[in-house]
């Protein structure tokens, strides 16, 4: 698998790895293309390009705000995907789809997962479609050489963390706390001891996320996970001081370069 | 008919409606509440402790009241109704309310969320919370924290939280979204009450179940007072739990037809009613935990809706109404928000009732339907909520100039 190789290859000089977040459209495609250059500028691995939707159940009040805008300037998801393709034309890092069901249920299985492929797309989370709902959607994908990412969560039981290791391929999300995105995470010994638990039932790469935002919780992640996956954070710097303060929450970070 | 009999391995769903589409973290939360109800619903105790609670807390069982005025007046069948704005706090919402707080005591849990949209739901659920000394937060979109005051003063005094959501529509079902990012985070002390027969299972399921209570009554009480089964029985459907409620008491009878009224709001053309199944706008989609039929475009963003009434004013529906309407079981109708206030003028002026904006779209309906009927038919109409809280909306709607004159001074009074 595509997205495998390319984690193989990049952990032998890296750890973690890096994932970041942009919501197409907001605050503009032009603004999201300036993001990506600073994001690629300092090594980043992986990018979640968010479909924005009307709903936005599992996202906190930035990215609430960043889809909500998104729609009213008229972003239509034809619009994300003429977006994704320019992306993965330009850059190296690997380009996953993140949205909402309802965006993918209405295309079409078959047609969505045709879409990601020619945009150049890696995969794609849908933090609202359970896996015993899944099965359809993810068997087309890996058949194209895509890969479905799904969720573990902290109040996940040990049978369901198994059953979710089943169903997982390339990587795995793990939701390092309850609640929505942004937000700080103690990344603690609750947050180790959760990531050991994963690590019992998969193999796959652990990408961890929600509430990462500083040095020291890369760093967290490099110890115990495997990829460090960076939302709101970064949005929060660019509404604050637009490219110059993105380009300097990258900078503390200190990313690894590849 | 069986509704909650699922086929293995399609739990939750009816026909190719409803499921479950939560997140990841809701998953052990869900299992708990689908085994607890489970076992309430094994109890053979537990229905007539719901029976007894409701009977000394809300007045039920709510009686059936012939409308012997409005009958004459449309000149066809003779119309009953089901008086549900007589329960403690003015509409059906506090039966679903009383027996998820059962629920939320057997789940040990010492806290609840919900979301309003007419504010009743809300009414009711801060209720049961004092009642049941539980913690109340009660998520309402601003539009209709604006609409419908009267209920969030009552939320509050009785010891809520309301917090008035800023987001998208700023309506009910921005709300829904506000409750599901609330539970996400604190699911370990939370039960999120919800309101209507919609969302992931089990809710569509808990919700019909409570609400059973009125279809179980009426069934009886229509046969005592008319001496037969009624030939119709309408409700109006925004969620769809008080339709639910008194549709489940009839649909094994076959000579009992079933209509439920939607919100046609200012007329046809989408953003302009909440109507999903009587209007072709509306297409099956996946949003709010469950698959349903939603006011959604091409790209499956949901549409603005309209209506007169915050109750019905929401884009989706009970995952169980597209399935009854494929079988042919119930018919679906849109009332406008003209044809509403006309409709509660004439209810108010022949019979004295003051049914809500919500439950005067089923009234509409009946009003429309009733002179093409023969005198010897029998409708039932479910007045789900007692129109009190609509005073400000009815009002505007009624242009009453008294009322403007109270309204202005009393502004005057507090400084304005």
């Amino acid at each position: 698998m595509e997205l495998k190789q390319f984690i193989e290859t990049r952990k032998k000089s890296k750890s973690p790895l890096v994932m970041t977040h942009v919501v197409c459209g907001y605050p503009s495609f032009e603004d999201n293309l300036k993001e990506l250059e600073i994001m690629d500028e300092f090594g980043v691995d992986f990018v979640e390009l968010q479909f924005p939707f009307t709903e936005p159940a599992a996202d906190g009040p930035l990215f609430v705000k960043a889809n909500q805008v998104a729609i009213e300037q008229g972003v239509r998801v034809g619009d994300c995907f003429d977006f994704m393709k320019r992306v993965t034309d330009r850059f190296s890092f690997k380009v996953l789809m993140m949205g909402y069901y309802n965006t993918v249920f209405k295309m079409g299985h078959e047609r969505f997962v045709n879409r990601l492929k020619e945009a150049g797309g890696s995969g794609y989370i849908l933090p609202d479609l359970p896996i015993e709902e899944a099965q359809e959607l993810h068997q087309l994908s890996l058949d194209a050489g895509l890969t479905p990412v799904i969720l573990m969560t902290p109040t996940n039981t040990d049978q369901r963390l198994e059953q979710l290791a089943r169903a997982a391929h390339g990587l795995v999300y793990v939701v390092a706390r309850k609640g929505v995105t942004g937000g700080k995470t103690q990344m603690s010994d609750d947050v180790a001891q959760f990531l050991s638990r994963c690590r019992k039932f998969t193999d796959l790469p652990l990408g961890v996320g929600f509430g990462v935002s500083s040095k020291e919780d890369i760093e967290f992640i490099g110890a115990h996970g495997d990829i460090a996956i960076i939302g709101t954070a970064a949005l929060k710097a660019w509404e604050e001081g637009g490219a110059e303060q993105l380009r300097a929450f990258f900078s503390q970070l200190e990313i690894q370069p590849n | 008919m069986d509704l909650f009999d699922f086929e293995e391995g399609r739990e939750g769903y009816y026909g190719q409606y409803g499921g479950a589409f939560v997140p990841e973290i809701l998953t052990s939360t869900i299992e708990e509440l689908k085994s607890c109800f489970k076992a309430c619903k094994e109890d053979p105790g537990f229905w007539d402790e719901f029976e007894q609670l409701m009977q000394q807390y809300s007045g039920r069982p709510t009686p059936v009241t012939y409308l012997p005025n409005l009958s004459k007046k449309l000149g066809g069948a003779q119309i009953y109704v089901k008086r549900e704005d007589l329960n403690h706090t003015g509409s059906h919402k506090i039966n679903n309310v009383m027996g998820q707080g059962l629920l939320a005591k057997r789940l040990g849990k010492p806290r609840v969320i919900a979301e309003t949209g007419a504010g009743q739901h809300g009414f009711a659920t801060a209720t049961m919370a004092a009642k049941f000394g539980f913690e109340c937060k009660i998520y309402m979109g601003e539009v209709d924290v604006l609409r419908q005051r009267p209920n969030v003063f009552w939320m509050e005094n009785l010891g809520a939280e309301v917090i008035a959501v800023k987001d998208g529509q700023r309506t009910l079902k921005d709300a829904i979204n506000e409750c599901m990012r609330d539970w996400v985070a604190n699911m370990d002390t939370t039960h999120y009450v919800l309101g209507t027969a919609c969302g992931p299972h089990p809710f569509p399921e808990i919700v019909s179940y409570f609400q059973s209570i009125i279809g179980k009554e009426a069934n009886r009480q229509i046969q005592e007072l008319a001496g037969r089964l009624p030939d119709r029985v309408y409700a109006c459907v925004g969620g769809g739990s008080n339709a639910m409620g008194i549709f489940q008491g009839f649909l094994d009878d076959d000579s009992v037809e079933l209509i439920g009224c939607e919100a046609g709001g200012s007329g046809t053309g989408i953003g302009h009613h909440a109507a999903r199944l009587a209007y072709p706008d509306a297409s099956v989609g996946v949003a709010q935990g469950y698959k349903t039929f939603f006011l959604q475009d091409d790209d499956g963003n949901m549409l603005d809706t309209e209506s007169v009434a915050a109750g019905l004013d929401y884009i989706g529906i009970s995952p169980i109404f597209p399935y009854l309407q494929e079988q042919g079981r119930v018919r679906f109708a849109a009332a406008t928000n003209d044809e509403v206030t006309e409709a509660l003028r004439l209810v108010m002026a022949t019979e004295g009732l003051i049914p809500a904006l919500e439950s005067t779209h089923a009234f509409a309906r009946a009003i429309v339907e009733a002179p093409e009927m023969s005198k010897d038919e029998i409708i039932l109409v479910n007045q789900s909520g007692r129109g009190d809280k609509d005073i400000f909306t009815v009002a505007d709607a009624l242009d009453d100039d008294h009322w403007k004159c109270f309204i202005r001074n009393k502004a005057v009074e507090y400084g304005a």
